[in-house]
């Protein structure tokens, strides 16, 4: 009897996934006893991080993209369409072009973020994001005609895909208009649902002297509630008025309503042990990356571990033997500080993440890593 | 005000989510709330003890009590 292992989403955790499975169930999938299929609704993968660098002009979104058929094993059943329902007790999907429905023994859910901007109202039209290719091309035509202002990014969505970018974008824009001469007359607000800079206290404790630093204005407790875009302004939930001439927004996530319809969880993210990324509400249904509900952040260095562990649980479990391998939280993350320095944090469930003295050299090998990656969508690196 | 005596109008399970998810999901609800709801959150996260109460002071919204006897934290908050 063969071993159906079905694969929804093939981002950075779904390619490495069916990658790792090929290479691990390599002669199991040649004989037949193993089938690995891998659905995804865009014929290319998408390295999302790139976006990052578009509003500043320093890379294309296409730079993002690959044809996913070029990355995934020959082995791999890839299939280009769109799941629209999950029946976990009868483990089967439907999907949006193909006739029938698709049975698995085994199912990984790894369909990752979306963004929800209309649950604010006016920020789809007042704000842009850099979480989407459209978002990040007007956000650069924005940024390249302003001269004066005011600069506001508000972080409105948690959680949200890379918790680290919004630093990110706020440390560049400093110095990306101060090489230009501009910094003088724009100012630049950072605002955070919370009352800190960041989610984790860690990384606030570093990043909050920064700002200080480079005189970058910010406005703690602060949650969007509603954006004119005719008056040019944002105002929070806690009563407090911004007024922007461009406004950088991280929009509300959710993820997909399939897995919502499912029943799997809230909102599109799938509740899971954060240990063994199983599902809660199914049996023999996995989540991992930005889809699992684990606590840490949403981000391509976690969707890249957790399929490792997934992988190898899926392997003892096709072989008869106890699924062992289980995930400890690990996160890695580059945190650019400027357009030429960049800092790094690597943390796990009990060791908390301590930002490593921002240089040149690890600016780089965030580049650098960012030219390697479709090594690691390949199961390489 | 006794927690007994509170009816909430919905709750908000954030057991087992790590700072700051229990406060982010209270104000997800409260996005979504009519003014007079009341808002039960359950928290096992100790750092909720002053992100919900520090939160709450910053709006018009009103922490009605916080139990703190069993396994979890349990805040009550009326919506605005």
């Amino acid at each position: 009897m063969t071993d159906r292992i079905a694969i929804l989403g093939g981002g950075t955790g779904g390619a490495v996934l069916a990658n790792n499975l090929a290479e691990r169930l390599g002669p199991e999938i040649d004989a037949g006893d193993v089938d690995v299929t891998l659905i995804n609704d865009d014929p290319d993968h998408v390295y999302k991080p790139v976006w990052l660098y578009v509003p500043f002009g320093k890379r294309e979104p296409a730079d993002a993209r690959r044809p996913l058929q070029s990355l995934i094993d020959d082995r791999i059943d890839l299939r280009i369409d769109r799941v629209t329902e999950i029946d976990t007790d009868g483990k089967r999907l439907e999907l949006r072009d193909a006739p029938g429905s698709v049975a698995y023994d085994y199912l990984v859910v790894a369909t990752g973020s979306t963004l929800a901007p209309t649950e604010i109202s006016g920020l789809e039209e007042g704000g842009h994001d850099y979480y989407s290719e459209s978002g990040a091309l007007a956000l650069r035509d924005d940024l390249l005609s302003m001269t004066e202002g005011h600069l506001v990014l508000s972080v409105i969505g948690t959680p949200h895909m890379c918790p680290a970018a919004p630093l990110e974008f706020v440390f560049m824009a400093d110095d990306w208009l101060r090489e230009r001469g501009l910094r003088e007359d724009i100012d630049i607000t950072y605002t955070y649902p919370i009352q800190r800079v960041h989610g984790n206290p860690h990384i606030a404790e570093w990043a909050g002297p920064i700002m200080d630093e480079r005189g970058i204005n910010v406005e703690t407790f602060f949650n969007a509630d509603a954006v004119d875009p005719e008056a040019g302004t944002v105002t929070s939930m806690e009563g407090t008025e911004i007024d922007y001439d461009v406004l950088a927004a991280i929009p509300p996530h959710r993820g997909v309503d399939v897995v919502e319809e499912a029943g799997l969880g809230d909102r599109g993210w799938v509740d899971v042990n954060k240990h063994t990324l199983e599902a809660d509400e199914a049996e023999d249904v996995y989540a991992l990356g930005d889809a699992a509900t684990t606590g840490v952040p949403k981000a391509g260095s976690v969707a890249h571990y957790q399929a490792g562990i997934v992988a190898q649980r899926l392997e003892s479990e096709v072989r008869g033997r106890p699924a062992t391998a289980t995930y400890d939280g690990k996160t890695l993350c580059f945190i650019e500080t400027g357009m030429d320095a960049a800092s790094y944090v690597e943390f796990d469930y009990e060791n908390p993440p301590s930002p490593a003295p921002p240089s040149e050299k690890l600016h780089w090998s965030k580049l650098a890593y960012n030219e390697s990656y479709w090594l690691t969508a390949r199961g390489l690196l | 005000m006794s927690t007994t005596d509170i009816e909430p109008t919905d709750t908000v399970d954030a057991r087992g989510a790590a700072c700051p998810g229990p406060l982010m999901d209270l104000i997800s609800q409260v996005r979504g709330a009519e003014s007079g709801d009341v808002i039960r959150l359950l928290s096992d996260n100790d750092q909720s003890l002053t992100d919900v109460s520090e939160w709450v002071d910053e709006t018009d919204n009103e922490l009605l009590a916080v139990d703190e006897s069993g396994d979890e934290y349990e805040f009550y908050v009326e919506v605005a």
